[in-house]
Order: structure tokens, then C-alpha cells, then sequence
């Protein structure tokens, strides 16, 4: 009974999840809203750190630009959460020595 | 129907890590799945970003100035470091639970110790 | 410990990936990479390096506490990178387009490109570079440390 409901239920996501991603324009397409792979609609921020990115931050590599200088909390964050699993790794094993004596 | 293959493959990939993770008892591959959910993620993320005949953002000796999306690109660089993470620390969850139980399965991982 | 090709290969490639490793992490403004994807690949070569020697034979090479300081003044060093731009706002790029260490100005266009540009971003990337290596060393040095603890 609960192998043939999960059984369901993953059927279901992953038959929507495909109806979507072969059609993907039937959502939106009245508004002119839809997804189209290789068109993206709104690019108006991407344009500015393309054509902006080098006068302001002097490199190259715009994802690098975007990494560290326009979006760097977010990276602060990420190396911050990197430290934080290291240090729970370290908690987490280090437990195991405890247990055994 | 062949011009949105990355999003086949994204709902293919994210599919089988959804079954990895329902059907599987094993806490590994559930860590498994988990990951594979990540990938199918994150090349969701990066083919979003893509431009028709866009190449990287990059202009070190670049053949053109029309690109792909920069933003995604360092969002999904962004997660996948944050993945590495988890699985490190979902591993070593399991290496604990392995000596605790003596065992990785899930089912049996549920009697309180001592 | 495995055979001695693997190991004598081992310690050959060692070296070639630390260059290589250290490669990406400087040209991170440049091309493809940067201080992550620059880390992983030196955090490969400590893996590499464990496989094939043992454990307890790479006590006097790669040491554990090495890593751990290693992470720990990577982001350090990210965040004093950060702050050092206070004057106009938090991580604030005050050294791009300044003609000073790394400052010399970029104009819109394809270049060759030039190390000596962008700014403190070079500087964030050794930082971040050095921390990721640090990090994802010290997990593997953990679980391989720890490993005996389990059976």
C-alpha cells in the first residue's frame, strides 16, 4: 500500500516535471511570459554587468566579477557556511573517539 | 522537442535522485540522491542563464561580445560549494550513525541507544 | 599503501596539480576558475596523495593542523579584504582602475588580458582559494583519521 502510493505520487511529479520541460510555453504564453530555452526574457542586470563589469572591477571573468564584487556578501556567506561544515565534521567525527573510550 | 534537452535531462536527473531517495533504504545513497537532486538543480540554473550562439562571459581573447548570463553562473558556483558542504557533513552523520548502530539502514536506524 | 608505480606516480602528479591548482587560482580574473574551482582542484592532489600513499605514512607532509590554519587565515584574509573597502562601502573594489598593485585600467572590449587588473579581486581569490583548500583537505584528513575509529 505505501510503496504503491510513493510509487503514485513520484509518477505524478515526474510526469508533470516532463510535461513542463518538453512543452515548456504553455505556462505564460498568454502574457507572453513563458520559458523558451536559449531566449531568456528579462536580462536587463545581466546586460549591465556584461557591458559595465570591466570599466568597474577591472577583470576579465565576469562571473568572477559578479563573485566577489557585486554579489560579495553572498560569497562571505558561502565561505562561511564552508567553515561551518568543516567545523561540524571535525564535532561530528571527533565524537567518535569520545564513544569508544 | 530536442531544443529544451537540458531540461529533459534536468527532470530525468532529478527524477532518478527522488526515486534514490523514496525507494532506497541504504543511508548512502540516500546521500546519493541527494546530490543528484543538486546537480539536476544547478544545470537547471546554468541553462536558464543560456543565450542562442552565447558563449562564456569571458573576455580574455573572447571570438564575440554576445554572452550567456553571468549571474546564474555564479549563483549555481555559489551552490555547489554549499553542496559540497552538506554532503561532507551528511557523511560524516552517516559514519556516526554507522558506529552507533552497526548498521546504515534506515529502517533499523530508530531504537533509542541506552 | 599501494604499489610503487602508483606511488612514485603519485607524487609526481602531486606537484604538476599543485601548479596546476595554483594556476587557476591566480588567473581566476582572467579565465574559467577562480578561488574555489583553483582550491578543489589542490584539494584533488592532497587526495591523491592520501590514496596512494597511506594515512599514517603522510604524517611529516601534509599535516592536519597545517590545513585548519590554512582555512582559517583564508577567511580571515577574505574578510580583511573586505573591510579594507570601508571607506566607501563593504567590499568595496578600491583598488580596480587606481594604477596601483593590481590597479591598472581595463576599458570595455576584448583583450588579451593582463594580470596585473582588477583590483583586490585577485587578492580575494588567493584568499577564498586558500581557505577551500584548506577546507575540503581537512574533511578528507578527518574521515581517513577517524576511519579506524568505526570498525
Amino acid at each position: 500500500m505505501r510503496n504503491a502510493l510513493l510509487a503514485i505520487s513520484l509518477l505524478i511529479v515526474f510526469a508533470s516535471l516532463l510535461y513542463v520541460a518538453i512543452n515548456p510555453g504553455d505556462f505564460g504564453a498568454a502574457t507572453g511570459e513563458h520559458l523558451v530555452f536559449g531566449e531568456p526574457k528579462y536580462s536587463d542586470m545581466d546586460d549591465y554587468f556584461i557591458h559595465n563589469g570591466q570599466n568597474q572591477t577591472g577583470a576579465n571573468n565576469i562571473v568572477t566579477s559578479i563573485v566577489f564584487d557585486y554579489r560579495g556578501f553572498d560569497t562571505l556567506g558561502e565561505a562561511s557556511v564552508l567553515f561551518t561544515a568543516v567545523l561540524g565534521t571535525g564535532v561530528a567525527l571527533r565524537l567518535l573517539r569520545r564513544d569508544r573510550k | 522537442m530536442l531544443f529544451n534537452l537540458p531540461f529533459i535531462t534536468v527532470v530525468i536527473v532529478i527524477g532518478l535522485g527522488l526515486y534514490a531517495m523514496l525507494y532506497k533504504r541504504n543511508l548512502i545513497k540516500i546521500v546519493i540522491g541527494l546530490s543528484l537532486v543538486e546537480s539536476g538543480v544547478n544545470l537547471f540554473l546554468v541553462s536558464l542563464g543560456y543565450r542562442n550562439g552565447g558563449i562564456a562571459p569571458i573576455y580574455t581573447s573572447a571570438p564575440s561580445t554576445h554572452m550567456v548570463l553571468p549571474t546564474p553562473q555564479a549563483l549555481t558556483l555559489t551552490s555547489i560549494v554549499i553542496g559540497v558542504a552538506t554532503t561532507a557533513m551528511l557523511l560524516s552523520f552517516c559514519v556516526v550513525i554507522y558506529r552507533n548502530y552497526g548498521t546504515l539502514d534506515a529502517r533499523k536506524v530508530r531504537r533509542l541507544r541506552e | 599503501m599501494m604499489s610503487k608505480i602508483v606511488r612514485t606516480q603519485a607524487s609526481f602528479l602531486y606537484t604538476l596539480i599543485l601548479i596546476f591548482g595554483f594556476y587557476i587560482v591566480a588567473h581566476g580574473h582572467l579565465t574559467p576558475g577562480g578561488g574555489f574551482q583553483g582550491g578543489a582542484v589542490i584539494a584533488t592532489g592532497i587526495a591523491l596523495i592520501v590514496v596512494a600513499y597511506k594515512f599514517e605514512n603522510i604524517k611529516g607532509w601534509v599535516k592536519k593542523s597545517m590545513l585548519t590554519t590554512a582555512e582559517s587565515i583564508g577567511l580571515l584574509a577574505f574578510i580583511i579584504t573586505g573591510i579594507s573597502g570601508i571607506g566607501v562601502s563593504f567590499f568595496y573594489n578600491w583598488l580596480a582602475n587606481s594604477g596601483l598593485l593590481f590597479g591598472r585600467v581595463v576599458h570595455y572590449g576584448i583583450n588579451p588580458g593582463y594580470i596585473n587588473t582588477a583590483g583586490t579581486l585577485p587578492i580575494m581569490n588567493l584568499a577564498v582559494g586558500i581557505e577551500v583548500l584548506g577546507g575540503l583537505g581537512v574533511i578528507i584528513m578527518y574521515f581517513l583519521h577517524y576511519a579506524k575509529e568505526v570498525k
